[in-house]
């Protein structure tokens, strides 16, 4: 038995351990915590290969809303709705991605595309302000403890339901990185020519690795939407949803299966920290230090601090195994 | 034809005039130095802040205000090219991008830290004027003049002068104008102030038009994104073009459905365009 083998047993025991021992606040931000970092490491499975999209604001608006809207107005069980939202943000993420790949739209060009996208996401669900209340947010009928509405109180459930939703994002990145795929999609990242040139069906790595990116970001964010009842364009889509999950993907390492999670980890606790520090009356301080650190991390950590510290790593070991900088993708 | 629909469309062009102004600078940077400043429209807040105090609350003559306000956003582009900027000069680009979204989030707060999340107007009054029965703003009608003005008067300072024509050599070829003796990170410096400064104009401009709060950047900042990517990064003329492009479809759209559902569609065009013509409208 090798010592992963045992640092992932320990830390399951600990996952396992952790609603019996922990306060109900300390649960609420695990709870937020493993979400986001799901939804990072969707982020991260495109990201990782140079396939930089600002869009995923997109389909988490879309996955937050639309069970959220068929459960309050039509009494449609979210286990019906959820499906349908994830459908809707593949479906978005096909008729987007594939004239984008088709006409080669990368680089900056494809970042800003995608910004727009999510922009016309956010601005549609404000202008429904019939429905979704616009900007003043919505908030789900309640119905107290119900696995039908899958709405829980109690925090224990939505603790178990993210851990899960985090682990099978952990399985999945997993899979995709031991797969053909993954060499398929980094020669891709690095050289589009080259790659369709050696025999790579460039169109369908996109295509799928888009799909799956785009459907998992909708996942996380309707758990989001059931978690927090209340949803608001603002929070759940446009640029600065976008703009925070590429940060916080980025910031905590887009090459390392628990980078996207350290993220998470690290800009939640940052945040939530900074916030308690400061308090209230100095609405902005937080994230004005926020700001200041993302920026120093883009410029002396651009790894990332899983990279890094893997980067460490591996300049000891004697197979010359190295880490892919973020600056060559 | 509609008078209101005519008065819709003219406004909308007026308001062309500043966007193209915001587009001119932001394409100068990329153009230049190659770096996509997410973060531009908060330099433009930031000079709204900067008339507004100095106007409102300091009381200084509103010429002066301006000139100050100009001056403050010139020196702030030469501070984020030396701090933030000049640092990832030779990372990737996608790190460039990240280092300004980060000065996005960090100009955003430092703002609602500092002013509140208040909305500010600076309390100028313009009158409105009726033209064949049309009521025009003022404001805009200044804006538009004076983002003319100032556009083309960096063309000719681009044309005309030794600058200009070492800021276009850079443009063309980074690699050589080393040897043609210009000093490249000399150059990064002005054409930084030059984009501070034309967001600071926009800035004294848009002051007159809107009231001002931390967040003002995000209502527009992606809309000149799309109007510099729509042109073609880097490329004025295009971007020039299609400013008054996007501000129609927002006028128009904003006369039939509302101001969301307008930018909605604005970005829709948008999209579909680049799947067009991915390099931009007026790239060949």
């Amino acid at each position: 038995m090798n010592i992963n083998r045992i640092l992932i047993l320990i830390g399951l025991a600990l996952l396992v351990a952790l609603p019996f021992v922990a306060a109900a606040y300390f649960m609420h931000l695990v709870i937020q915590i493993l979400i986001w970092a799901f939804i990072y490491t969707a982020w991260s499975l495109m990201g990782r290969f140079g396939f930089v999209s600002f869009g995923h604001g997109a389909f988490m608006g879309l996955g937050a809303y639309i069970p959220a809207l068929m459960w309050t107005f039509w009494g449609v069980t979210p286990w019906i709705g959820i499906p349908i939202a994830v459908a809707a943000a593949v479906l978005l993420a096909v008729i987007v991605g594939y004239p984008c790949f088709a006409r080669r739209v990368v680089g900056h060009y494809f970042a800003l595309v995608t910004l727009a996208l999510s922009q016309v996401v956010l601005l549609s669900l404000t202008a429904a302000r019939d429905i979704t209340g616009g900007s003043l947010g919505f908030t789900q009928k309640a119905v107290g403890h119900s696995w039908y509405a899958l709405q829980f109180p109690e925090k224990t459930y939505f603790y178990g339901i993210a851990v899960v939703l985090w682990l099978a994002g952990l399985v999945i990145w997993q899979r995709i990185d031991r797969s053909i795929s993954r060499e398929a999609l980094e020669a891709i990242g690095e050289d589009e020519d080259a790659a369709a040139a050696v025999g790579i069906d460039v169109m369908y790595q996109k295509m799928r690795i888009t799909m799956i990116s785009a459907a998992l970001t909708a996942l996380g964010g309707a758990i989001y939407g059931q978690y927090f009842m209340y949803l608001n364009p603002e929070t759940v889509s446009g640029i600065t949803v976008s703009l925070q999950i590429v940060f916080a993907a980025i910031a905590g390492g887009v090459y390392a299966m628990f980078g996207p999670s350290v993220g998470a980890l690290l800009t939640l606790a940052l945040t939530e920290g900074l916030r308690v520090w400061f308090g209230t009356e100095f609405i902005g301080a937080a994230n004005t230090i926020y700001g200041i650190l993302l920026v120093l991390c883009i410029i002396f950590m651009p790894q990332g601090v899983v990279g890094a510290l893997q980067g460490l790593k591996f300049r000891r070991t004697p197979q010359g195994k190295s880490v892919r900088r973020i600056s060559e993708a | 034809m509609d008078l209101y629909l005519l008065e819709a469309i003219i406004n909308g062009i007026l308001l062309g005039g500043v966007l193209a102004l915001l587009a001119l600078g932001l394409n100068l940077i990329f153009g230049v130095i190659d770096v996509v400043w997410i973060s531009y429209a908060d330099i433009v807040m930031c000079g709204m802040y900067g008339v507004y105090f100095l106007y409102a609350q300091y009381h200084l003559p509103l010429p002066l205000a301006f000139l100050l306000a100009i001056l403050g956003s010139a020196c702030l582009g030469v501070l984020v090219h030396k701090l933030i900027i000049a640092p990832v000069l030779n990372a990737a680009p996608l790190n460039q991008l990240l280092a300004t979204g980060g000065l996005l989030f960090f100009l955003q707060s430092f703002a609602t830290l500092l002013f509140g999340t208040d909305f500010r107007n600076i309390g100028v009054r313009l009158p409105v004027l009726e033209v064949a029965s049309m009521y025009l703003s003022f404001a805009r009608l200044i804006a538009f003049g004076v983002a003319l003005v100032g556009a083309f008067a960096l063309y000719f300072f681009l044309k005309k002068t030794y600058v200009g024509t070492a800021i276009r050599a850079i443009a063309q070829d980074r690699e050589i104008v080393g040897l043609m003796g210009i000093d490249q990170r000399r150059i990064y410096l002005v054409v930084s102030a030059i984009g501070g400064a034309l967001a600071g104009l926009a800035a004294c401009l848009l002051a007159l038009q809107y009231d001002v709060h931390p967040f003002i950047g995000n209502t527009f900042g992606p809309v000149i994104f799309m109007i510099c990517v729509l042109g073609g990064l880097g490329n004025m003329l295009g971007g020039f073009f299609a400013a008054f492009i996007i501000s129609l479809i927002i006028a128009i759209g904003g006369y039939y459905w509302s101001t969301e559902l307008s930018y909605v569609l604005a970005f829709t065009f948008f999209i579909v365009l680049m799947f067009i013509r991915p390099r931009g409208l007026f790239t060949p």
